[in-house]
């Protein structure tokens, strides 16, 4: 265990961000979101919940797949190159590090999507535990626990200090180049600050949120609960819910004309938007409640169906802060077991 | 809050309406969401306080799809937007059963966080017939006092006023909440030269993230299909292909609202990234007013729109 | 927890297609082409199975999933039967021989050939672009006549002119062994002494025994009427397969909008068994 004075992080940062990229919160106009890190830069590590998650560091809302020339019937097709340099992102929740292997159970499944896989391999994460969970806050419903480190390394603020420990190889790299600017620490301040968290997590209100009536195999006793009706009525059928939502990860594959280019993207879709699931053959999807529906079955119950009961949320309360509405997945968890 | 939900059950009962649309009560004591109350007993959960900033003429739109009449609680404000629709035939009048609530301005929970509150669990004080000024917010790290004039969304503080444009019945009495001037703002903006302008707008335009939450929230934008759907448009209406399209996106919206915004200011505050959109369309508002004498969209259903409208004393392009 | 990744040898993304060139285009119907795509050297672009789909790209215009109509067992090309219905199939109704097309894929699962289908008495029921994938399977069958039992082709379709592949049928699908061949069209033309009527009543009136496996595909409500015959006459649902391949988008079971319940019909389907489908929620 390392640790570092508070007042020497914009030494560390400086420091990182000279051999490599480096994202974290950073407030601009008034939101807080995963920024490049630079001199001006206005850090947050304060902040318990970015607006967005970080997940477009390794999801982008938008990125080229490829570019394309075509002239004369010949067709040209140049591949997008993959992000190559290292880079590191500091300060990352647990919840949102418990989101990245959600998706990694997507787009590191066969066939492997290149883009992602070359951003994961090449990022190096410092998680940060949380100092001060919120009321939106769900993790502990999923196991998540937000005073434990997870990723490359675990980080904690404690008073005046940082304190950090690396749990891989990546995060051992981290730590020796930068081992410069820290001292020893003790290890019994980090184990009160996380039974101090954890003290915390237990008075608040969402973390004893219940799944027991969720996961594998729920598909034939919820989907046709006449629930669904009631429920998505307040739903304004905007996407705020998904592009907030650190494990969302539907996407379109859309065509830009760049003058006599043709630019192949990939963008973040939403289950909300009524064209979602336009299709060759039509739609499959064509009321508000339909979609409404099948985020939250998505979530809760097919893709526990597909990764061996793992729900695709982990309770970082985005939804909840955020859905103008003020619809989330809580009040659909708990109106379920209203009824039950 | 007990006498409209009274009155609600009483309307229901008689069988002067089938439904009700107004708020259902949330987690945190500030997350109340708009819900349609089809029986009375589901107006156990029904509430009323200053986090029922939802607008609800929009889901009118709805209601009036359905079976009969649906009484609707619309505060002053609302009853611009109400109208605005009734003018341009997306609601039926004779589908509604207006109650017009009296309203001492909406809160806004972000201002409330901002002072540093986190872990609410419960809020005192938000009713909206109380006369007192005092939130008193229960949270997991401690208690917190604020006043309730202090917490009120950017939209109360230059409020349009306390009266109700339409309405069948009223309940409650409204209070004066204007502490600013509505366009001053804008006329800070106006001062900028066109440099730090675009500077201005990029930066916050810049953190758009395409949620659609601004345009599916506001009542004006009510096309059965929008345009930034259709996929023959060459702008998808979820990413930006470059970064000219969040601001494109942005401006036509403000365009198409022009002269049909009733400044309700749900675009801003539903806006996830906390982007002050509503600037656009109160820099519309500000310039027909000043082209056209003074207009207030939705302020009855009768008077034409100075956009929509012709007349030989209008405002020539280059002659202002 | 991920270790440090040093290597970049990263293959190419399999969003990023292909480039191959139409070889040969055959007028099958007024509104149905076949295109023979090969890669730019000659040869395949990629081994498939049947019952599988590919993305067809024009850049600039859009991109599609087909099935892939000719049988692994062409070792030289693919064929893709494309009905003229939408902006892409408009375009490609309109290239030549030489252009040059994107293709990704091969996408999906395919047809149990190798497994469940093995020595099997087959039946085959296809209306007008649906006899497209199981084209695949019935040329792969033909090919390996052995290994199956008896088969029989049902195809119908609204007139003789929108019979796709015709000529194929006439000449190499009547002649094979134990193999017959059913056609029937929507209404009497002059040109026409077969069979007339819907797919479903015809299918009802052959009386086939129903310890046959069958592969339907279809417009869909052919397809429903089609179950409900084969249900009456007591085929049981785990001997019917169908496939869905116009519901996908991305091809590869990531982009989270063809599922039906926890089903990826792009990478869990297209084919489907219809006990399997019975199982699906109610959404497509």
């Amino acid at each position: 265990m390392k640790k570092i004075n508070l007042n020497k992080l914009k030494e560390l940062f400086a420091y990182i961000s000279e051999k490599s990229s480096l994202f974290l919160p950073i407030e601009s106009a008034n939101s807080i979101n995963f920024g490049m890190y630079d001199e001006k830069a206005k850090v947050r590590l304060d902040v318990l919940k970015t607006s967005k998650s970080p997940k477009d560091l390794f999801f982008p809302q938008s990125e080229t797949l490829y570019s394309c020339q075509s002239a004369k019937g010949k067709i040209s097709i140049e591949p997008q190159a993959l992000q190559n340099d290292e880079f590191v992102v500091f300060g990352m929740k647990n919840c949102d590090f418990a989101a990245l292997e959600i998706l990694d159970k997507v787009f590191l499944s066969e066939p492997v999507d290149t883009f992602y896989k070359a951003r994961r391999d090449n990022a190096t994460i410092v998680t940060l535990a949380c100092a001060r969970p919120s009321e939106s806050c769900f993790c502990k419903a999923y196991g998540i626990d937000c005073a434990q480190g997870a990723g490359d390394v675990s980080a904690w603020i404690i008073g005046e200090y940082f304190y950090w420990c690396a749990n891989t190889q990546k995060g051992v790299a981290l730590l020796e180049k930068t081992a410069h600017l820290f001292e020893d620490a003790d290890e019994a301040d980090v184990e009160s600050a996380k039974a101090q968290i954890r003290d915390i997590v237990a008075k608040m209100p969402l973390m004893s949120l219940d799944l027991k009536n969720w996961g594998k195999g729920k598909t034939a006793e919820k989907f046709d609960s006449p629930l669904w009706d009631e429920l998505y009525k307040p739903c304004l059928a905007c996407g705020t819910c998904t592009f907030v939502c650190p494990t969302c990860q539907c996407y379109d594959i859309k065509d830009y004309k760049a003058g006599e280019k043709v630019v192949r993207y990939r963008c973040w879709d939403s289950c909300m938007y009524s064209d979602f699931t336009m299709m060759a053959h039509g739609n499959n999807r064509t009321s508000q409640m339909q979609r409404f529906r099948q985020r939250f079955m998505h979530k809760l119950v097919y893709f526990p169906d597909n990764n061996d009961g793992v729900f695709s949320c982990t309770g970082c309360g985005r939804c909840v802060d955020k859905c103008p509405a003020s619809l989330n997945i809580v009040k659909v968890i708990k109106a379920f077991d209203k009824e039950a | 809050m007990q006498e409209l939900k009274n009155r609600i059950k009483q309307l229901m009962e008689e069988n002067v309406a089938q439904r009700a649309l107004g708020w259902k009560k949330g987690e945190f004591g500030y997350d109340a969401q708009a819900a349609f109350f089809e029986s009375t007993d589901e107006l156990d959960d029904f509430v009323y306080n200053g986090f029922c900033g939802a607008n609800l003429s929009k889901y009118m739109i709805e209601a009036c799809k359905k079976e009969g009449r649906t009484i609707i609680c619309l505060k002053p404000c609302d009853t611009y937007s109400f109208n605005q629709l009734l003018k341009e035939h997306r609601i039926q009048r004779e589908k509604a059963y207006i109650i017009g609530v009296g309203c001492k301005g909406t809160l806004d929970i972000s201002k409330i966080k901002a002072n540093g509150i986190e872990g609410i669990v419960d809020i005192e004080g938000a009713d909206m017939f109380s006369s007192e000024n005092l939130l008193k917010i229960k949270t997991v790290y401690g208690d917190h006092e604020l006043a309730y004039s202090d917490a009120l969304l950017e939209r109360c503080n230059c409020c349009k006023g306390k009266e109700h444009m339409i309405f069948d019945e009223i309940i409650g009495e409204s209070a004066d909440t204007v502490s600013a001037d509505r366009f001053e703002q804008i006329e800070k903006i106006e001062q900028l030269t066109s440099i730090e302008k675009f500077e201005f707008f990029r930066n916050e335009l810049s953190k758009c993230i395409r949620c659609n939450a601004c345009r599916n929230a506001c009542p004006a934008c009510n096309c059965r299909k929008c345009v930034f759907d259709s996929d023959k448009f060459d702008s998808a209406q979820k990413a930006n292909s470059d970064s000219f399209e969040e601001k494109m996106f942005h401006i036509i919206r403000a365009f198409h609202v022009a002269g049909r915004c009733t400044d309700c200011g749900e675009c801003s505050r539903v806006c996830p990234q906390n982007i002050p959109l509503h600037l656009f369309n109160r820099k519309f508002i500000k310039d027909i007013n000043m082209l056209y004498g003074d207009f207030s969209a939705g302020s009855n259903c009768e008077e034409n729109c100075p956009l929509t409208s012709y007349s030989f004393d209008d405002a020539e392009p280059g002659k202002i | 927890m991920s270790e440090c990744t040093c290597h970049k040898d990263y293959k190419l993304d399999t969003l990023v297609p292909q480039i191959g060139v139409i070889t040969d285009i055959t007028d099958e119907t007024p509104d149905v082409k076949t295109f023979k795509v090969q890669a730019l050297g000659g040869g395949k672009l990629f081994e498939h199975m049947p019952g599988q789909c590919a993305m067809l790209c024009v850049p600039g215009i859009s991109e599609a999933m087909f099935s892939i109509t000719s049988s692994p067992t062409n070792k030289e090309y693919q064929e893709f039967s494309i009905k003229k219905c939408g902006s892409l199939t408009n375009y490609l109704h309109e290239m030549n021989v030489g252009d040059q097309i994107a293709v990704r894929g091969p996408y999906g699962n395919h047809f149990p050939v190798e497994d469940e289908l093995l020595s099997k008495d087959l039946l085959f029921i296809a209306g007008g672009i649906g006899l497209a994938p199981l084209r695949s399977v019935i040329n792969y069958v033909l090919d390996n006549r052995e290994k199956y039992g008896k088969v029989d082709i049902l195809y119908g379709s609204r007139s003789k002119q929108d019979l796709v592949k015709l000529q194929e049928i006439e000449t190499v699908w009547k002649n094979a062994k134990d193999v017959d061949v059913h056609l029937t069209i929507d209404n009497p033309q002059d040109d026409w002494d077969g069979h007339v009527g819907f797919v479903p009543s015809y299918l009802e009136e052959l009386a086939f025994s129903n310890d046959r496996t069958v592969l339907v595909c279809g417009p869909p409500v052919m397809i429903k009427f089609v179950l409900q015959s084969l249900k009456k006459m007591g085929f049981s649902d785990d001997k019917i397969y169908t496939t869905f391949e116009l519901r996908m988008k991305c091809g590869i079971g990531k982009c989270g909008r063809c599922n039906i319940g926890s089903k990826y019909v792009c990478k869990d389907g297209p084919v489907f068994r219809n006990d399997e489908i019975e199982e699906l929620p109610n959404e497509y």
